[in-house]
C-alpha cells in the first residue's frame, strides 16, 4: 500500500475514495445499486445482526438484486437491532429494525423489489454534521 | 403489483399511540382505499420519531412533509389535499417554536437538532474496518491540517478556544490539559486514551471504537503533536472484544498508510500507538491507577500530585483523555473552535453522548447539545416511561453519580448543572426508573457495586463503604432505626471528604441523593417496614385476593417452592413461612389475583 506523504496526498485521495464509493453506488447502471448496511457493534451481532448479514449477502444474490452489503457501526437505536439501513437509488436510506431473517427476507421481496415499506421502521431522529 | 410512490409513516410510539394514532392509521389507510390510491400510496406505521409532544406525527416521503398534532379526522384532507392534489395541508405543518413560521419539510425542523452527532457522526454510517471510507468522509484531514499548518500551541490554543472538556467524567479542559502536559520538559511523553468504561449502563466508549476507531486514532496522533509526545497508548478492557479487533484493524490500516510510525504525512513528527489490556475494574478509570495498571503494578490509584501531566506512565509526562473526548476533537480542528464553542451553553461546549438505559422506550445511544433538559431527553427523544408509568428519578453519572427528580426535569444539562444538582456528568450513563423502583434498593445496588469495585488502598473506601452497605441492608429489611438516617447521612460525608480517588470520594452520591429526594421511602423502611414500591422482599408479602382467584392453579403449578396450596376452582392460599417473594405466582395470574402488600 503506498503511504500519503502530505495534506495534499490526503486530499487527493479523498476525493477519489469519494468519487470511488459514489461509482460504486451508482455503478454502470443509471438505476444504480442498493446499498445496504448492517448495524454491526455488539448490540447488534448481540442480537443477531452477523446472521442477518449473512443471510442477506447470500439472499441478495441468490436472488439476483445488484446489491452492495456492508458493515457499520451503532446507529444508536439499541432498542431495536438488530438494524438495517436500505438506500434504494435515487431514495431516502430507511432503517429498519427488529431484523431477524423472516424480516430481512420481506425487507428484500417488498422494499427492494418493489419498494413497499415495512411496518416499525425507524425514523431517523438525529442531524449529522457535514 | 403495487409500486408505490408515496408512503405515509404514522408514528407508533407509545406517546402518539396514546393520541390515538392507531386510529388515525386506520383512517388513513381507509381514505386512501376510498380514493383509489392503495396501489401507489402506502401507510404504514413506524417506532418512536423523538417528538412527543407534538404528536401524533405523520411523515409524507418522498416529499419529508411533518405533520404534526394530527388526529383521526384529519385522515381525510391529509389524503384528499396531499396525495390527490399534491398540496401540503398548512393547519397541520409544524410551526417554529420561535419564528412561528410553518415548517414544509423535516430537514429544516429544530426538533431534528436535539441530537447532533459530532462524537458519534461516523457511526452507522462508515464501515470501521477500512479506512478508505473514514478517508472519503474528512478522515485524517485535522491531522493534515494541524501538521501543516499549525505550530503546537496554535494547536492547543485551539483546543482551549474550543471549550472541550473532558467526557470522562471530570469535565476538565481538555486544552489546558494539553498545555500543562506541553510545558513539561522531558526526553519522552505519552498520550493515553482511557477506553476503561467502567460505569455500568454507559456503552458510548464501546461504541464510538466499534463504529469509527480511527477517529480516536487520529486525535491521539494530533494530541502527541501538540504536547511533544510520540507514543499513544490505548487502555481498553478485555471484556470489549470486537472494540479491540477493530482497532487492531484500524492501526494496521493507518500504519500502512504511513499516519502512523515515522515522517507522518511529510511533516517529520513521528507517532505510534499500542494497545494495552485492562482486567475490567472501575477503579482503572481513574486515570493514576489506570497507568499503575499499565505499569504492570496493581490498578490502585496515587495522590495527585503529581498530575500525570508531569509524571504518569513510567515516570513521564503523560496525557490521558478519554475515548469521547478524542472523538470529537478531529470535527473541531476540521470545522474550527469557533464553531464547536457555538454548540451548548456558556461553560460546556458542545454534544454529549447519553446511554439512555432502564424504564425508558427507546433504549439506545443519543447524542444531544449540552444544555437539553433531561425532560427533552427523556420524554421526547427517549419516547417516555416504558408501559405507560409515572417517572419517579434518574440515576445519571453511574454509581458516582446521583439521582435526579421531577423537579430536575427541567434543568438544563452540563458538567455544572448536574453537580450543582447533586449528581455529575459522569460518562453519560442514564438509567431511567418509574414508580416501580424502590430509591433505597437503588442506592443499595449501586453501592454493592462499589464495595465490589474499591480498591482497598484507603480506609474510608474500603471499610467506610461496607459500613455503609450494611446500613442500607438494614434499612431494606426493616430493621433500622430512626438513628441510622443520621449514621447514613455521616458516615457519607465522612468517606467523600476522605478518600484518596474519585471512586470513593463519588461513591456515597447514590446514598445523599436518594435520601435528599426520596426521604420519606427510607422513613417508610425504617418506621413502617413498608417498601412503598413493593421491592425489598423482607417488608413485603404476597397475598391472593379472594374475589379475584378463579381457582385457575396456574399460582400453584409455578410456584419453585410448592408454598400455594388450593383445589381447583377453589380458593388458593399462599404459605408465608415457605414463600421466598420470587413473585412467579404474581406474574403468572391472569386473573390479577395476587398482590403485594
Amino acid at each position: 500500500m503506498t503511504k500519503i506523504k502530505s495534506l495534499a496526498d490526503l486530499k487527493k485521495m479523498k476525493e477519489d475514495f469519494q468519487s470511488k464509493i459514489a461509482l460504486r453506488e451508482k455503478s454502470e447502471k443509471p438505476e444504480g445499486r442498493v446499498l445496504i448496511k448492517v448495524a454491526m457493534a455488539t448490540c447488534g451481532i448481540a442480537s443477531g445482526a452477523k446472521q442477518v448479514m449473512e443471510f442477506l449477502i447470500d439472499e441478495l444474490d441468490k436472488r439476483n438484486i445488484d446489491a452492495i452489503v456492508s458493515q457499520t457501526g451503532c446507529m444508536g437505536y439499541c432498542y431495536a437491532e438488530p438494524t438495517v439501513e436500505v438506500t434504494l437509488p435515487g431514495k431516502e436510506p430507511v432503517v429498519f429494525g427488529y431484523v431477524d431473517e423472516a424480516k430481512a427476507d420481506s425487507i428484500i421481496e417488498k422494499y427492494i423489489k418493489n419498494g413497499e415499506l415495512l411496518e416499525g421502521i425507524i425514523p431517523v431522529n438525529y442531524e449529522t454534521i457535514d | 403489483m403495487a409500486k408505490f410512490n408515496m408512503h405515509m409513516l404514522v408514528c407508533g410510539g407509545t406517546g402518539c399511540r396514546a393520541s390515538a394514532s392507531d386510529m388515525l392509521y386506520e383512517n388513513l389507510k381507509k381514505e386512501v382505499k376510498a380514493h383509489g390510491l392503495e396501489e401507489t400510496v402506502q401507510v404504514v406505521t413506524t417506532g418512536c420519531f423523538g417528538f412527543c409532544e407534538k404528536g401524533p406525527i405523520v411523515k409524507i416521503i418522498p416529499d419529508n412533509t411533518f405533520y404534526v398534532s394530527v388526529s383521526p379526522e384529519d385522515a381525510g384532507i391529509i389524503v384528499s389535499e396531499h396525495a390527490v392534489k399534491g398540496r401540503k395541508v398548512e393547519k397541520l405543518l409544524y410551526r417554529d417554536p420561535v419564528k412561528k413560521e410553518q415548517i414544509p419539510d423535516s430537514k429544516h425542523m429544530g426538533f431534528y437538532k436535539k441530537q447532533i452527532r459530532i462524537a458519534l457522526r461516523n457511526c452507522g454510517l462508515i464501515d470501521p474496518e477500512n479506512i478508505d471510507e473514514y478517508l472519503a468522509a474528512d478522515g485524517y484531514e485535522a491531522l493534515g491540517k494541524v501538521l501543516a499548518e499549525m505550530t503546537p500551541e496554535q494547536a492547543i490554543q485551539e483546543m482551549i478556544d474550543s471549550g472541550l472538556r473532558g467526557r470522562g467524567g471530570g469535565g476538565f479542559p481538555t486544552g489546558i490539559k494539553w498545555q500543562i502536559a506541553s510545558k513539561v520538559a522531558a526526553d519522552q511523553k505519552y498520550v493515553v486514551c482511557n477506553a476503561d468504561e467502567g460505569d455500568p449502563g454507559a456503552f458510548m466508549d464501546r461504541s464510538i471504537l466499534e463504529g469509527d476507531p480511527h477517529s480516536v486514532l487520529e486525535a491521539m496522533i494530533i494530541n502527541g503533536y501538540c504536547i511533544g509526545a510520540t507514543k499513544g497508548l490505548i487502555y481498553i478492557r478485555a471484556e470489549y472484544p470486537l472494540a479491540i479487533h477493530r482497532l487492531k484493524i484500524a492501526i494496521q490500516q493507518a500504519r500502512e498508510y504511513g499516519l502512523l510510525g515515522d515522517d507522518i504525512l511529510g511533516s517529520g513528527f513521528h507517532f505510534d500507538v499500542e494497545i494495552r489490556y485492562g482486567a475490567g475494574a472501575f477503579v482503572c478509570g481513574e486515570e493514576t491507577a489506570l497507568i499503575h495498571s499499565m505499569e504492570g503494578e496493581r490498578g490502585e490509584p496515587t495522590f495527585k500530585p503529581p498530575f500525570p501531566a508531569q509524571s504518569g506512565y513510567l515516570g513521564k509526562p503523560t496525557n490521558v483523555n478519554n475515548v469521547e473526548t478524542f472523538a470529537n476533537i478531529p470535527v473541531i480542528y476540521n470545522k474550527g473552535a469557533r464553531w464547536f464553542a457555538g454548540i451548548g451553553t456558556e461553560k460546556s461546549k458542545g454534544t454529549k453522548v447519553f446511554a439512555l438505559a432502564g424504564k425508558i422506550n427507546n433504549v439506545g445511544l443519543i447524542e444531544v447539545p449540552m444544555g437539553i433538559t433531561l425532560r427533552e431527553v427523556i420524554f421526547e427523544i427517549g419516547g417516555g416511561i416504558k408501559d405507560g408509568k409515572k417517572f419517579k428519578a434518574v440515576q445519571t453519572g453511574g454509581p458516582s453519580g446521583g439521582c435526579l427528580t421531577e423537579k430536575h426535569l427541567d434543568t438544563p444539562i452540563d458538567f455544572d448543572n448536574l453537580l450543582a444538582a447533586g449528581s455529575m456528568m459522569g460518562s453519560g450513563g442514564m438509567i431511567v426508573m418509574d414508580e416501580d423502583d424502590c430509591m433505597v434498593a437503588v442506592a443499595k445496588f449501586y453501592l454493592d457495586f462499589t464495595v465490589e469495585e474499591s480498591c482497598g488502598k484507603c480506609s474510608p473506601c474500603r471499610i467506610g463503604n461496607k459500613r455503609l452497605y450494611e446500613l442500607l441492608d438494614k434499612v431494606t429489611k426493616g430493621q433500622a432505626g430512626r438513628e441510622d438516617l443520621d449514621n447514613l447521612r455521616n458516615l457519607s460525608h465522612v468517606i467523600k471528604d476522605t478518600s484518596l480517588c474519585g471512586l470513593g470520594q463519588t461513591s456515597p452520591n447514590p446514598v445523599l441523593s436518594t435520601m435528599d429526594n426520596f426521604l420519606d421511602e427510607y422513613v417508610a423502611h425504617i418506621e413502617e417496614h413498608r417498601c412503598p414500591s413493593g421491592v425489598c422482599k423482607d417488608l413485603i408479602r404476597y397475598e391472593i385476593i379472594p374475589e379475584n382467584c378463579v381457582g385457575c392453579t396456574a399460582c400453584a403449578r409455578n410456584c419453585p417452592v410448592n408454598c400455594i396450596a388450593g383445589e381447583r376452582k377453589q380458593l388458593h392460599v399462599i404459605d408465608q413461612s415457605l414463600c421466598i417473594k420470587c413473585g412467579a405466582c404474581m406474574e403468572k395470574c391472569k386473573f390479577n389475583a395476587v398482590t403485594i402488600i
